[in-house]
C-alpha cells in the first residue's frame, strides 16, 4: 500500500539559484500524479526533493516540509532511510554494469545485508513480474549482465530494482523519454498496474502521457506550481491562463 | 612589390614549410632510434641468457659460468609485496577521496598537485628517507626498509590513476546506488569502485612496473644480497640492484646476466603499459553507456 | 512484503559508518602531504650534523688545501665536504641534456600533433609512452655497453677536432665516460616527457586558432608557429622545466656513465659527478656519520630543488591545459 505525500512551503536552492519557490501540494496515496511543465521549470528538482536526492549536490539547500505518510522526511529521518521508502527511476536507464540481472534487482537488499537466498529469489521474481520483464529474462537471470539488455528492458530492470526494496512511493523522472514508442507504452501500462500498490509521481514533458496514466496533474512554471488538479480538469478546463497556454502549445 | 619579389617570398615560405616538416620527421626518427636500439640490443644480448636457469638458480661465485638471478626475481617480488601493502590501500583511498568526496574542492586540488609533484621527486630521496626512518634506528639494512621506500613511492601514482579511473564512472551509476537507499560507503565501494576496478587494477599494475624497475631507493635500504634470502629483516636481492652490480663488474658472464635481467624488466613494463592502454581505450566500463 | 520493509528499517541509517568512511578516505588523501613532511623532517634530522658544521657554504665554498693551493672538494677521510662539484655536474649535465632534448622533443610533438598521418599517431604515441616507462637502470646498462663506446669511438674525436679550440673538449679522458655521455643519455631519457607534455599543450590550443591563421593564407609551418606554438608557449616552457626537473634528479643512468670524479673540470669530456650520482655511489659504504650526513644534505637539497622545479612546471602546464593533465607522468 502506498502513502500520501504532503508538501508545505517547499523552497529549494542550488547555490544562489532559487529553483523552487513555495511549493505546496498534496499527492494522494495509491494514485499516479503527473508533473508537467517546460524545460527548466523545476519539476525534476521537486521530485528529487521528495527522496532527498537533491542533497547529493553540495551546494543544494532546502526549506519547508515534506511529509511522506506521517514522517517529516527532513527532520525525522536520514536520507538513507528515506530513500529506502521512496524509490526512484531515472531518465536514462542506469543498471549496474558489473552485475547480472538477478544481482541488479537484488542489489538494494543484498548490499544492505539481506542474505536469505530463497526469499531473495522470490523477491527478484516478483519484482521482475511486477515490472513486466520476467518472461523476457527469466532464463538469463544470472548469466546476462544488466547492461546487455535493450533500452526499454533496462528501464524495466531499473523499475524492478526499485520495487524490490518494497517502497511506499515510486518517483519517476521522465522514465520513458529516452525510449522508443513501444517501450514507452509498455512502461505506461506498467504504471497503470503499479499505482494500485504504490504512490507514483511521474515527471513528464509529454502531455499525452500525463493524460494517459495520471489521475492528478501539477503544472510547474519557473519554479512555482501554477496549478494542481485532476488531470481531466487540467487538460480540458484549466483555471490558470498560463496552464492553458502551455497545454495548447503556445510555449514550452 | 614587384612580381619577382612576391614569387621569391612565396618560394621562401614554401621552402621553410618543407624544411620544417623534414626536420620534424627527422626529430621523430632520431627519437625512435634509441628505443629501437635499446630493444634490439636487449633482445640480442639478453635473450640468449634467458633460460630456465635464470629463474631458478642463484648467482654462482665469481669465475664460475652459469647461474641465474632467481634470488633477485624473488627478492623483487617480496619488495613489491611489501610496497603494495603500503601503497595500494592508501593510494586507492586517496583516489576515492579525490573522486568521490573532494571533487572541485581546494583541498582536492592541493592533494592532486602535490601528488603530481611527488611523482617527479628523484626516487633516491625516498630511499634516503626510508634509511633515516628505519635503517638508522635498526642498525642494519633490510628488505622491510626497501619495501617501505617503494611503497611510499607508489602512493601518489596509485592515487592519481585511481582517481582518473573513478572519474570515468558515470554519475548515473552513483545516483542509482544512492537512490536505492544504500549508505554512501556501500555505494562507493560496492558500486563505484567495483565498476572502475578493471581500470584501478591496471593502474596499480603500472605502479608496480614502475616501482619494480627502481634501483636507487634500494641501494641503501634493501642493499642487495648475493644469496637466497626472503627474510624481511635482512638485506634482500632485487632485480634492478643485481643488474646494477653486474653491469659495473668486470666479468662478461655477469654482463650477460645483467642483459637478461634487463630484458625481464622491460618485458614486464611493456606488458603493463600495453594493458593500461588497452583498458583505457576500451573504456573502463564494458557495456555501460 | 513488509518483511522486507522491516528488514530495511532495522538496518538503520549508517550515519556513523559513513562518517568513518569519509574520515578514512580523507586521511588517505592527506597522506600525500604527510609524505612530503615525512621526507623533509627525516632528511633535515639526519643532515643536521653536516649542516651544523658547514652551514650554507657547503654549497658555495670548499676547503683549500694549504699544500697545493687548490680546493679539496670531497675528502671523506679528512672530513672535508663541499657540494660544489656535484652541483656543478648536475647543472652541466642537465642543461646540456636540455639543449639536446628540447629541439628534438618539440620537433616530435609538432610532427605527432600537426603532421603525422592519423594511422601512425597511435603507435608513435605508444612508443613515446614506452620510452618514458623504461627504468633508469636499463638506460644505464645500454649506455655503458653501447652508447659510451659509440661516443668514445666516433663522436668524441669529432668533438675534439672540431670544437677543441673552445677548450670545452679535451682529449684527456680515454674512457668515454663523463659529462657528455651523461648528457646524451639524460637527453634520451627526458625527451619523452617533454614531448608528450608539449603535445598535450598543443592539443589544448583550440582549432579555431589554427583555422584563423590558415584562413589568412599561411603555410602549415606558419600556422603552427603563430596559431599553435605562440598560444602554447607557456605550457611548452612548463614541459621543458618538467624535463629539467627529471634531469636534475636522474640517478642510475647518470651514475653509470658520468665517471664519478668529485672534481670540477672545464672539459665536457672529463669525468665528473652529480648530486644523485655521489649519493648512489658512496652512501652504502659511507665512512662515518659526517660523510653520511653530508650526503643526506645533498639529498635534501636535491629534494627541495626538484619540488620547486616540478611545482613551477606543473603550474605552467596547468595554466594552458586548465586542469589535471590527462596522464600521470
Amino acid at each position: 500500500m502506498g502513502v500520501g505525500i504532503e508538501v508545505a512551503s517547499l523552497n529549494a536552492w542550488y547555490g544562489t539559484n532559487h529553483t523552487l519557490q513555495d511549493i505546496t501540494l498534496n499527492i494522494p496515496a495509491n494514485h499516479a500524479t503527473a508533473l508537467i511543465g517546460p524545460s527548466g521549470c523545476g519539476k525534476s528538482t521537486f521530485v528529487r526533493c521528495l527522496n532527498r536526492m537533491h542533497e547529493t549536490n553540495p551546494i543544494a539547500r532546502v526549506t519547508g516540509t515534506v511529509r511522506i505518510g506521517d514522517l517529516d522526511i527532513y527532520s525525522d529521518a536520514q536520507p538513507v532511510e528515506i530513500r529506502r521508502r521512496v524509490g526512484m527511476v531515472f531518465q536514462r536507464p542506469n543498471p549496474f554494469p558489473t552485475m547480472s540481472i538477478y544481482d541488479n534487482v537484488a542489489s538494494g537488499l543484498k548490499l544492505n545485508g539481506y542474505s536469505n537466498r530463497r526469499a531473495l529469489d522470490e523477491i527478484v521474481e516478483r519484482s521482475l513480474k511486477n515490472s513486466a520483464l520476467w518472461d523476457e529474462v527469466k532464463d538469463d537471470l544470472k548469466s546476462k549482465s544488466g547492461a546487455s539488455l535493450s533500452g526499454g528492458q533496462q528501464q524495466r530492470l531499473c523499475i524492478a530494482r526499485a520495487l524490490a526494496v518494497d517502497p511506499e512511493v515510486l518517483l519517476m523522472d521522465e522514465p520513458a523519454s529516452a525510449l522508443d514508442p513501444v517501450s514507452t507504452s509498455k512502461i505506461e501500462d506498467l504504471i497503470f498496474q503499479l499505482k494500485s500498490q504504490y504512490t507514483i509521481v511521474i515527471v513528464t514533458h509529454n502531455m499525452q502521457q500525463a493524460a494517459r496514466v495520471a489521475e492528478k496533474t501539477g503544472f510547474f512554471l519557473n519554479g512555482r506550481m501554477v496549478e494542481f488538479d485532476s488531470t481531466h480538469k487540467i487538460f480540458t478546463n484549466p483555471s490558470d491562463k498560463r496552464t492553458e497556454d502551455y497545454i495548447t502549445g503556445r510555449f514550452g | 612589390m614587384s612580381v619577382n619579389q612576391t614569387s621569391f617570398r612565396s618560394k621562401w615560405r614554401a621552402l621553410t614549410d618543407r624544411t620544417v616538416t623534414g626536420l620534424a620527421v627527422l626529430a621523430t626518427l632520431l627519437v625512435i632510434a634509441p628505443l629501437v636500439a635499446i630493444f634490439v640490443y636487449l633482445i640480442l644480448k639478453g635473450a640468449s641468457s634467458l633460460n630456465l636457469a635464470f629463474f631458478t638458480q642463484v648467482p654462482k661465485p665469481v669465475g664460475e659460468v652459469g647461474g641465474g638471478m632467481a634470488n633477485a626475481v624473488v627478492g623483487s617480488a617480496v619488495l613489491l609485496a611489501i610496497a603494495s601493502v603500503i601503497g595500494v590501500p592508501i593510494g586507492i583511498g586517496g583516489g576515492i577521496y579525490l573522486a568521490e568526496f573532494g571533487r572541485g574542492t581546494k583541498l582536492a586540488n592541493a592533494v592532486r598537485f602535490t601528488a603530481d609533484v611527488l611523482n617527479g621527486v628523484p626516487s633516491i630521496v625516498m630511499g634516503l628517507a626510508a634509511y633515516s626512518l628505519i635503517v638508522l634506528p635498526q642498525g642494519h639494512f633490510s628488505a622491510f626498509s626497501g619495501g617501505v621506500a617503494l611503497g611510499i613511492m607508489m602512493i601518489p601514482t596509485v592515487c592519481r590513476t585511481s582517481e582518473e579511473m573513478l572519474l570515468m564512472v558515470p554519475n548515473a551509476i552513483r545516483e542509482a546506488a544512492l537512490g536505492l537507499g544504500l549508505p554512501n560507503w556501500r555505494a562507493v565501494l560496492s558500486i563505484t569502485v567495483k565498476t572502475a576496478s578493471p581500470g584501478i587494477i591496471t593502474g596499480c599494475m603500472l605502479a608496480f612496473a614502475r616501482v619494480a624497475g627502481e634501483t636507487a631507493p634500494l641501494i641503501f635500504t634493501a642493499l642487495g644480497n648475493s644469496f637466497w634470502s626472503t627474510s624481511l629483516n635482512q638485506p634482500i636481492a632485487a632485480l634492478p640492484l643485481q643488474i646494477y652490480v653486474y653491469a659495473l663488474s668486470p666479468y662478461d658472464d655477469w654482463h650477460r646476466l645483467a642483459w637478461a635481467g634487463a630484458l625481464v624488466l622491460i618485458a614486464l613494463i611493456v606488458l603493463a603499459v600495453s594493458l593500461v592502454r588497452y583498458v583505457t581505450s576500451r573504456g573502463v566500463l564494458k557495456g555501460a553507456s | 512484503m513488509s518483511a522486507v520493509r522491516k528488514f530495511l528499517t532495522s538496518r538503520g541509517n549508517s550515519a556513523f559508518a559513513d562518517r568513518c568512511f569519509h574520515v578514512l578516505m580523507l586521511l588517505c588523501a592527506l597522506s600525500i602531504f604527510g609524505i612530503v613532511l615525512f621526507i623533509l623532517t627525516e632528511l633535515m634530522h639526519t643532515a643536521s650534523l653536516a649542516w651544523n658544521k658547514f652551514g650554507i657554504s657547503f654549497f658555495f665554498t670548499a676547503y683549500m688545501d694549504p699544500a697545493t693551493g687548490l680546493p679539496s672538494y670531497w675528502d671523506p677521510v679528512n672530513g672535508h665536504f663541499s657540494a660544489i662539484p656535484f652541483v656543478y655536474g648536475t647543472l652541466v649535465s642537465s642543461l646540456l641534456a636540455l639543449v639536446l632534448a628540447v629541439p628534438l622533443a618539440i620537433g616530435v610533438a609538432i610532427f605527432l600533433t600537426e603532421m603525422c598521418p592519423r594511422v601512425l599517431r597511435g603507435p608513435l604515441a605508444f612508443v613515446t609512452e614506452l620510452l618514458a616507462a623504461i627504468p633508469s637502470i636499463v638506460y644505464g646498462l645500454w649506455a655503458v655497453f653501447i652508447l659510451v663506446p659509440l661516443l668514445r669511438e666516433h663522436v668524441n674525436p669529432l668533438l675534439i677536432s672540431t670544437f677543441g679550440w673552445t677548450k670545452l673538449f679535451d682529449a684527456d679522458n680515454p674512457t668515454g665516460l663523463g659529462y657528455v655521455s651523461a648528457s646524451v643519455i639524460l637527453a634520451i631519457m627526458i625527451l619523452p616527457i617533454i614531448s608528450s607534455l608539449t603535445r598535450e599543450v598543443m592539443i589544448a590550443v583550440p582549432h579555431s586558432q589554427r583555422e584563423a591563421v590558415l584562413a589568412l593564407g599561411a603555410t602549415r609551418w606558419e600556422m603552427i608557429r603563430t596559431g599553435v606554438l605562440r598560444n602554447a608557449r607557456i605550457g611548452i616552457v612548463g614541459a621543458v622545466i618538467l624535463g629539467l626537473g627529471r634531469a636534475l634528479g636522474e640517478t642510475m643512468a647518470v651514475t653509470m656513465v658520468i665517471g664519478n670524479s668529485p672534481e670540477i673540470h672545464r672539459s665536457l669530456l672529463a669525468n665528473g659527478s652529480s648530486m644523485s650520482a655521489v649519493i648512489a655511489n658512496e652512501f652504502a659504504e659511507a665512512s662515518g656519520d659526517m660523510h653520511r650526513s653530508a650526503l643526506i644534505e645533498i639529498g635534501l637539497a636535491l629534494f627541495i630543488v626538484t619540488i620547486i622545479v616540478n611545482a613551477l612546471a606543473r603550474l605552467l602546464v596547468w595554466a594552458v591545459t586548465r586542469g589535471a593533465p590527462a596522464r600521470v607522468h
